[in-house]
């Protein structure tokens, strides 16, 4: 056993047969260290067409109640943010915006 | 006995009244010879109303226990049966079922494995499940086969064990002729042996929802096989318990493995199936004849029994192991014969074990067949064998 990594339940603490017995947990389980390229969306180009927030299959694509006011004078009522816990940077999202605001930068960790 | 009635029974059906008996709530299974008159009476059970349960007619043997995985995920009581090539088609589903932790029972009419094709009994379907984690008992006889039955739910069912458990005859020689037998004239008493309680295992509850079978990632599924290894070693105390409170409650008297004329006796014939009941007749023909053996029975084979076994063998000069499957390549190809081996090293006895291979494919074996394999054995010892290189493949052309 490798000594950095936590300790994780034993076999006695864990549901037998590998069941699953409280619905929703999939929450607890972060998928954000797949990741390997970085969604960033840029505010200034973002038209708010919500095409992101529905591709995104996560979903990891969020509308905060945010103003926001663009350098064209445009004025926003939401922003959207990526939650990177759960991005797993499919690109996606990337791909689908109709304005290109989305940048897909590589993380180097 | 005003409780029981003695009635004419094949294995199979003995199988079936047994499956009633514990009123078993689904029954989903494909038939097959030699396991098929096991379905067609618990389709006749269900047809006049004497059981209330679900069949689930499937297109094979993959399906059959597939719905009886989700039907016993449900918290159902359930049933099947099957017979080689239909065991062989299950075979990944043993191991969803044993993992999964769901205590199906499912009768085996032992059949010999295809190619090429033998419809014809022997044990090579039943050793091939070895490592799929599902207790393993086999019945020599119609009686046992109802009553192991109605045990294996009891021990498959209890919190400390939830595996599945599989109760074995031979195809054909069993499950084809009848013999008297015992069931109960009114279910009550059986269920009263094996209650249906709320279920002990993670259920299937709309109000209450799980997931299961996700995926176990090398984190995590290691532990769950653990949890099996311990499972599977509970079972031998939950078994011991369910044997004992059998006999008590009902009269018959039954363990893991089971002897005759072992007193005084320093050489033992060990077999397992209906090939027990040639190998009494055997030893009763020597004992006219002043020749004094005496006969094992496994049966149950998973768990290994090897507490009992070895407070039997200690006290042999050898033990003559009839194997009645073949474990090609092995380090000895009798697939009993290895476990005995390794149970005979482990607490160092100086017992001889002397493999023999017989009744492949149904290959008949007869009281005069097992006289000749112990005076085989007995020329053996005297030239200083103590465990045989390979088998003795008894009766090959």
């Amino acid at each position: 056993m490798t000594s950095h990594v936590k300790r994780l339940a034993g076999w006695r603490e864990i549901p037998i047969g590998g069941a699953i017995i409280q619905p929703g947990n999939s929450a607890e389980r972060f998928t954000g260290d797949w990741r390997v390229f970085k969604p960033v969306i840029n505010q200034d180009k973002c038209v708010r067409c919500y095409l992101c927030w529905v591709y995104c299959p996560e979903p990891a694509v969020k509308i905060v109640d945010k103003p926001y006011k663009a350098s064209s004078g445009r004025e926003w009522k939401v922003t959207f943010e990526i939650d990177y816990n759960y991005c797993k940077g499919c690109g996606i999202c990337v791909e689908e915006c109709p304005v290109k605001a989305i940048d897909f930068i590589e993380e180097v960790k | 006995m005003s409780e029981w009635i003695r009635i004419p029974l094949t294995s199979n059906y003995a199988a079936a009244y047994a499956a009633k008996d514990v009123d078993v709530d689904v029954v989903a299974a494909y038939p097959i010879t030699p396991q098929t008159p096991v379905v067609e009476r618990i389709a006749e059970f269900i047809a006049n109303g004497e059981l209330q349960a679900e069949m689930i007619h499937v297109e094979s043997e993959h399906t059959a226990l597939s719905a009886c995985i989700g039907a016993a995920a449900t918290g159902a009581r359930v049933f099947t049966a099957t017979s080689a090539q239909g065991l062989e088609l299950m075979h990944e589903l043993l191991f969803i079922a044993s993992g999964l932790r769901l205590p199906i029972v499912m009768a085996i009419a032992a059949r010999a494995l295809s190619a090429p094709l033998s419809i014809w009994g022997d044990y090579s379907d039943v050793m091939a499940t070895r490592d799929s984690s599902w207790i393993t008992m086999i019945a020599s006889t119609a009686q046992e086969v109802y009553d192991s039955i109605i045990q294996a739910y009891k021990a498959a069912e209890h919190s400390d064990v939830l595996l599945p458990a599989m109760v074995a005859y031979d195809g054909f020689m069993m499950s084809h002729t009848y013999e008297p037998v015992y069931v109960a004239k009114d279910r009550s008493i059986i269920l009263e042996f094996v209650p249906k309680k709320k279920p002990s295992w993670n259920i299937l509850d709309p109000d209450k929802p799980i997931t299961i079978g996700a995926v176990g990632n090398p984190d995590w599924y290691y532990e769950f096989k653990y949890q099996q290894v311990v499972a599977m070693e509970n079972s031998r105390s939950v078994l011991r318990q369910v044997f004992e409170e059998f006999s008590k409650k009902f009269g018959r008297w039954y363990n893991f493995i089971e002897t005759y004329n072992m007193d005084g006796s320093d050489i033992a014939i060990l077999t397992y199936g209906g090939l027990y009941g040639t190998a009494i007749e055997a030893v009763d023909i020597m004992k006219k004849q002043g020749l004094n053996v005496g006969t094992i029975k496994l049966r149950v084979f998973r768990p290994w029994p090897e507490e009992e076994l070895l407070k039997i063998l200690k006290s042999l000069k050898a033990v003559i192991v009839i194997d009645r499957a073949i474990s090609f390549g092995a380090a000895l190809e009798g697939p009993v014969a290895m476990e005995v081996l390794t149970s005979v090293y482990k607490k160092g006895l100086s017992t001889a074990l002397h493999s023999y291979i017989a009744s492949i494919g149904q290959r008949a074996v007869m009281e005069e067949d097992i006289i000749a394999i112990v005076k085989k054995s007995l020329e053996l010892l005297e030239k200083g064998v103590v465990i045989t290189e390979k088998p003795v493949y008894w009766g090959v052309r």
